[in-house]
């Protein structure tokens, strides 16, 4: 190796077990230590994100939710605990974050994502990760991801079954225009509130974008990109397809017609929400 | 052809509860009339009212998407999987 990363005497100990791995060594820690991430939501999926992320060295990690922790969502949200019941959910965030590991910057956003502010909250990050529980954000966040050049981590779940896949930016590869051009009429598909959510779901799936969130900063392994994983908790699946590049994509095909953010909540046919 | 169907959670309310049923068809429109002749109501969002398959619902034969394939008219085979995938948006 020319060039040997340095590390402090606690990292050399807290990362031992990935600094002696292949495919991660000294040079994959290293990397992972100067890089970023954004995580879009502290619920479900945000919570094995993050926790998974802050536990491996990713040197900063940014947390955006608007939302205060609910005593129902600690079925599942695993980053937040009883005593936060009421409090911020970055705040909360932040502190359990701090408390698995104190050597990385941690950055709270607590506010909605909107046209008007998402490039803002996403400059400086290396990659993005969407943990949101809606469709007018999940556009906004491909959109953004698309026109700022950011890999984006995609996992949704409903009930028993989840999906996970990487968006690459650029022509030629997917993005999640290309896997779902139109989003649902408003009450075709119900949220998680409505129709329930099998608490350990987040976790498979949450767990399964960290990890792909760790081989796009480290360079290694084979990403997601153009396959949608899903997994169905009930039956024990997992199955495989392809998602194509969409030459026609309004966003990332040949001729594109949207060149900027647009207003999401029309988009997904549903009343705007309070900026 | 004999094929399986893999419902997603939120259409195994019109099969019983089932997440994989068989259907029988040459092309995707004859499975999914299969399908929609066993268990009324099942294909209702997946197809739209003009015909064609809506943008919210994918279907896929085996790994491909049928929009990249021929759409209804996709040709299936014996023992092909057909997976009907919805839009979902959870976290």
């Amino acid at each position: 190796m020319s060039e040997r990363p340095t590390f402090t005497e606690d990292q050399v100990q807290r990362y031992a077990r990935h600094i002696i791995l292949p495919n991660v060594g000294a040079a994959g820690q290293r990397k992972l230590l100067d890089s970023s991430v954004l995580v879009i939501g502290a619920g479900g999926l945000g919570s094995p994100i993050a926790m998974y992320l802050a536990a491996a060295g990713v040197g900063k990690l940014g947390i955006v939710d608007f939302d205060h922790v609910d005593v129902s969502n600690l079925q599942r949200q695993i980053l937040h605990t009883d005593a936060d019941v009421g409090r911020p959910k970055v705040e909360s965030a932040l502190e359990h974050l701090r408390a698995i590991n104190p050597s990385i910057e941690v950055v709270g956003h607590d506010t909605l994502l909107f046209s008007t502010n998402v490039f803002e909250v996403m400059d400086g990050y290396d990659v993005i990760v969407d943990g949101t529980d809606n469709f007018p954000v999940r556009y906004l966040v491909n959109d953004a991801t698309q026109f700022l050049g950011k890999p984006l981590v995609y996992g949704s779940i409903y009930q028993y079954e989840g999906q996970a896949t990487v968006f690459m930016p650029g022509p030629e590869t997917p993005c999640y225009r290309c896997l779902f051009p139109s989003p649902p009429p408003p009450g075709t598909v119900p949220s998680c509130a409505e129709g329930g959510v099998f608490g350990v779901l987040p976790g498979v799936i949450g767990s399964i974008q960290a990890t792909e969130a760790i081989k796009l900063l480290t360079g290694e392994g084979q990403t997601l990109e153009g396959r949608l994983l899903l997994y169905d908790a009930l039956a024990m699946d997992f199955q495989e397809v392809k998602i194509r590049w969409d030459a026609d994509c309004p966003v990332c095909g040949k001729e594109p017609t949207i060149t900027e953010l647009i207003d999401y909540e029309a988009f997904c046919g549903v009343p705007a929400r309070p900026e | 052809m004999s094929v399986t169907v893999k419902l997603p959670t939120i259409l195994r309310k019109h099969a019983e509860g089932e997440a994989r049923v068989g259907a029988e068809g040459s092309t995707l429109r004859e499975v999914l009339e299969h399908l929609e002749a066993a268990y009324p109501g099942i294909t209702k969002n997946v197809v739209a009212e003009g015909g064609g398959l809506q943008r919210f619902i994918n279907v896929y034969v085996n790994d491909e998407d049928v929009r990249y394939l021929g759409s209804l008219e996709t040709e299936v085979s014996e023992g092909d999987t057909v997976s009907i995938l919805p839009a979902v948006a959870g976290g």
